[in-house]
């Protein structure tokens, strides 16, 4: 984000961070988590879960902002966000 | 009062707090004396957009734990199967009232008959028991209306009271007994741990126990095939498990539901069976013809289904006749063949719907028997 | 070394039947979403939860009674309103919540909803519409688009599709509502929302079906997504006559409808049973 000058409170700005959990073998592969996730930190595995799927694992962990919004739109109740310790 | 009347005055007796109906002749008049009636005592009447809607919302009245009924004739018990069927599988109490008319489809509307009798118990789709009962005056279907509540609540099924447009709109002298000299039966309840509660877990009498919605069971009801937990479970252990206690509930206590009564049966020789109204056809027959000469007798069902299999076995060994009385053109009369297995001859009195069956034509079939014996 | 903590549960697992996860709806489902945002609702709307009870009718969308912990009812195909209005009339007490398809609700259930909308029957009813009977392996819907393929309408289907919130609202629904599973957080809020008020509620929630819906229409689950993000536009102020599914122009959602009017019950109560109406009775009986 370009700003004219920097805000007053910049240094005092406290992004959330989260911490992702997934629960592997719920997962159907759908990808909506990975299309929709804002920062884009979500990606398929390599490996895949019981069923064949390959659910998601998280790209960068320290990029999350605890938006969960993968837990929101997963249809699976396999991945959520939970706010990470300060 | 009318026997419509006394219908629903009994269901009120039984603390039938849920009504859900559709107008239908002849049965119409049980529904609006309930509407006028049951805001009364607390409960609640609605007549919904069609008879599948009025059985359905029986069904969820019965799950939130109210004594529920509905009443409808015909075309309305047929369009009523499939959520029939529902109370059956999910083990929902209700009972469903048929004031028999002429058919089939929309047939003589305001005209008698008692031709529902197999639809009774076969009409929905798939394999299951239930219990029906047929009162024959006023003051029976009173006290038949109360029975049916009992046992609908007592054995988790849905009942039927086959009565028919003659009873129905028949008036007659009904004596309402006191409140507390009628007996009610309410539902099992469950015990224990309610995060331990299984559903469908039957209890030692083969019946399980019943949670209502709200009351912190969390339950799961399905009409799909399930096991005790109530889940859906598509094997074919789990139909059988669940078919042995939707069917073994009603048949291991068929003794304590079957009513029926003997009349002027224990030297007859040409026994009559009857139901419903055709039955006040029959005991004047059956005078008629002792007065004569012919040993006869009645054997009427008030409870036509589970049918009396046993007894008319053991009659079946001692009598030199059947005599069926029936508005229809044979149907419990086959259940009668079938059970005297050719011991004993089986003959029908029908009628193809619209009339009471005079007694002379039940005394000239009882007088052709007993000929052909001589 | 140090034993790892047990992570934190799922936010919604006291909320459903742990032992029946993962549940049958396919990959890509929008079932799931839905059924996930209307748990998040119950939650956040703070209704209580043993009073809460949900109904649904046959398909799909209908398997979602059967994974909610809560007391639920799987019921006959397209009865789950009267079934629900049943329950309810008995019941007052309780938070009755319809969770079922578009085939089920309006299709076969059709007079059924018009009904309970007419009479404003406290329920909230919840329609995942993904424009076919899912279950059965895709047949054509009275939501199905005009010319979209289906197993019953091989060569594209030649009717045209119902306007569902047009519909609730020509029927005297209180409260319209209209969204996609990825307007998830405007959904939830919805369904909370409706949760709370009294009245026929309706959320119509536009869902894909990859499997059959989509394969046979040529929209991967992905896609369907993008039109929801890119082809639709939030109006709340929108007249339900202008809320055609059309793809092509564009398709609105939002809260249409959202009035107060006496319920069924309220009704009932006001006019059926009047106070001295009952006390009059009561005396009678006692004469």
């Amino acid at each position: 984000m370009a700003f004219w000058r920097a805000p007053l409170d910049a240094g005092d700005i406290q992004v959330t961070r989260g911490i992702v959990y997934i629960l592997e073998d719920r997962c159907k592969g759908c990808g909506y988590c990975i299309e929709f996730c804002p920062k884009g930190i979500l990606e398929f595995s390599r490996s895949f879960n019981k069923k064949g799927y390959h659910p998601p694992v998280v790209s960068d962990k320290e990029q999350c902002v605890n938006c969960h919004f993968c837990e929101i739109i997963c249809p699976e109740f396999a991945i959520y966000s939970v706010e990470a310790p300060s | 009062m009318t026997g419509d009347v006394a219908c629903a005055e009994g269901a009120l007796a039984a603390g039938c707090l849920f009504f859900g109906g559709y107008p239908i002749t002849p049965a119409t008049e049980i529904a609006e004396h309930m509407s006028e009636r049951l805001p009364e005592v607390g409960g609640t009447f609605i007549q919904m957009e069609d008879e599948i809607a009025a059985m359905a919302s029986v069904l969820g009245a019965s799950c939130a734990g109210v004594k529920s009924m509905t009443a409808t004739s015909g075309p309305g018990f047929s369009l009523m199967m499939e959520n029939i069927g529902l109370a059956v599988c999910t083990e929902t109490p209700c009972v469903v009232v048929n004031v028999q008319r002429a058919g089939p489809s929309t047939g003589l509307p305001t005209l008698g008959a008692q031709a529902d009798m197999m639809q009774a118990r076969w009409g929905s789709h798939g394999h299951y028991e239930i219990i029906a009962l047929a009162p024959s005056s006023p003051q029976e279907i009173f006290y038949q209306t109360i029975t049916a509540f009992n046992l609908a609540e007592r054995y988790r099924v849905p009942v039927l009271v086959m009565t028919d447009e003659f009873v129905g709109h028949l008036s007659e002298r009904v004596v309402i007994p006191e409140p507390q000299d009628i007996r009610l039966a309410g539902r099992p309840v469950p015990k224990g741990r309610k995060d331990r509660f299984k559903p469908f877990r039957a209890g030692p009498d083969g019946i399980a126990p019943m949670a209502s919605a709200g009351e912190g069971y969390r339950i799961h009801v399905t009409g799909l095939t399930h096991d005790e937990r109530g889940y859906p479970t598509m094997t074919v252990d789990a139909q059988t498990e669940m078919m042995e206690r939707l069917v073994g509930k009603i048949r291991r206590h068929e003794e304590e539901i079957i009513l029926t009564d003997g009349y002027r049966l224990d030297d007859a020789e040409i026994v009559v069976v009857s139901y419903g109204v055709s039955a006040r056809t029959a005991y004047a027959a059956v005078d008629e013809a002792r007065r004569s000469g012919i040993k006869a007798g009645l054997f009427r069902l008030l409870t036509v289904w589970p049918f009396p299999e046993r007894r008319i076995r053991q009659l079946a060994e001692r009598v030199k006749a059947f005599v069926t009385v029936e508005i229809n053109l044979g149907q419990i009369h086959l259940e009668v063949e079938r059970c005297a297995a050719g011991k004993a001859p089986t003959l029908l009195v029908g009628h193809p719907g619209g009339a009471i069956i005079p007694p002379e034509q039940v005394i000239e079939a009882m007088q052709t028997i007993a000929k052909e014996g001589q | 070394m140090k034993k790892a903590a047990a992570p934190p549960p799922h936010p919604l697992e006291d909320l459903i039947r742990t032992d029946r996860i993962p549940h049958i709806w396919c990959p890509g489902c929008g079932i799931g979403t839905v059924f996930s945002a209307s748990l998040y609702a119950m939650k956040t709307s703070g209704i209580d939860l043993e009073k809460t009870v949900m109904v649904s009718g046959i398909g799909c969308s209908g398997r979602g009674a059967g994974y909610v912990n809560l007391d639920s009812y799987h019921t006959t195909h397209g009865r789950a309103i009267p079934f629900a209005t049943g329950m309810k009339l008995a019941n007052p007490e309780l938070n009755v919540v319809v969770f079922s398809g578009d085939g089920d609700l309006f299709a076969i259930g059709g007079n059924h909803f018009i009904h309970a909308a007419r009479r404003n029957v406290d329920l909230t009813v919840i329609c995942v519409n993904n424009f076919n009977y899912g279950m059965t392996g895709g047949q054509v819907a009275a939501t199905t688009p005009l010319r979209a393929r289906t197993t019953t309408t091989p060569y594209g289907n030649p009717e045209t599709p119902f306007n569902l919130p047009l519909l609730a609202f020509a029927s005297g629904a209180t409260y319209v509502a209209r969204w996609t599973i990825l307007h998830t957080r405007d959904l939830t809020e919805s369904i909370a929302e409706a949760l709370l008020r009294p009245g026929f509620s309706f959320v119509e929630v536009l869902a894909p079906c990859p499997i059959n819906y989509g394969r046979r229409n040529r929209e991967k689950p992905l896609e369907t997504l993008r039109l929801y993000q890119e082809k639709t536009i939030v109006r709340n102020d929108a007249h339900p006559t202008e809320l055609e599914v059309d793809f092509e122009k564009g398709v609105i959602l939002g809260k249409f409808v959202d009035v107060h009017r006496p319920t069924c019950s309220d009704h009932y109560d006001q006019i059926c049973r009047p106070k001295d109406l009952v006390e009059n009775a009561q005396a009678e009986a006692g004469a």
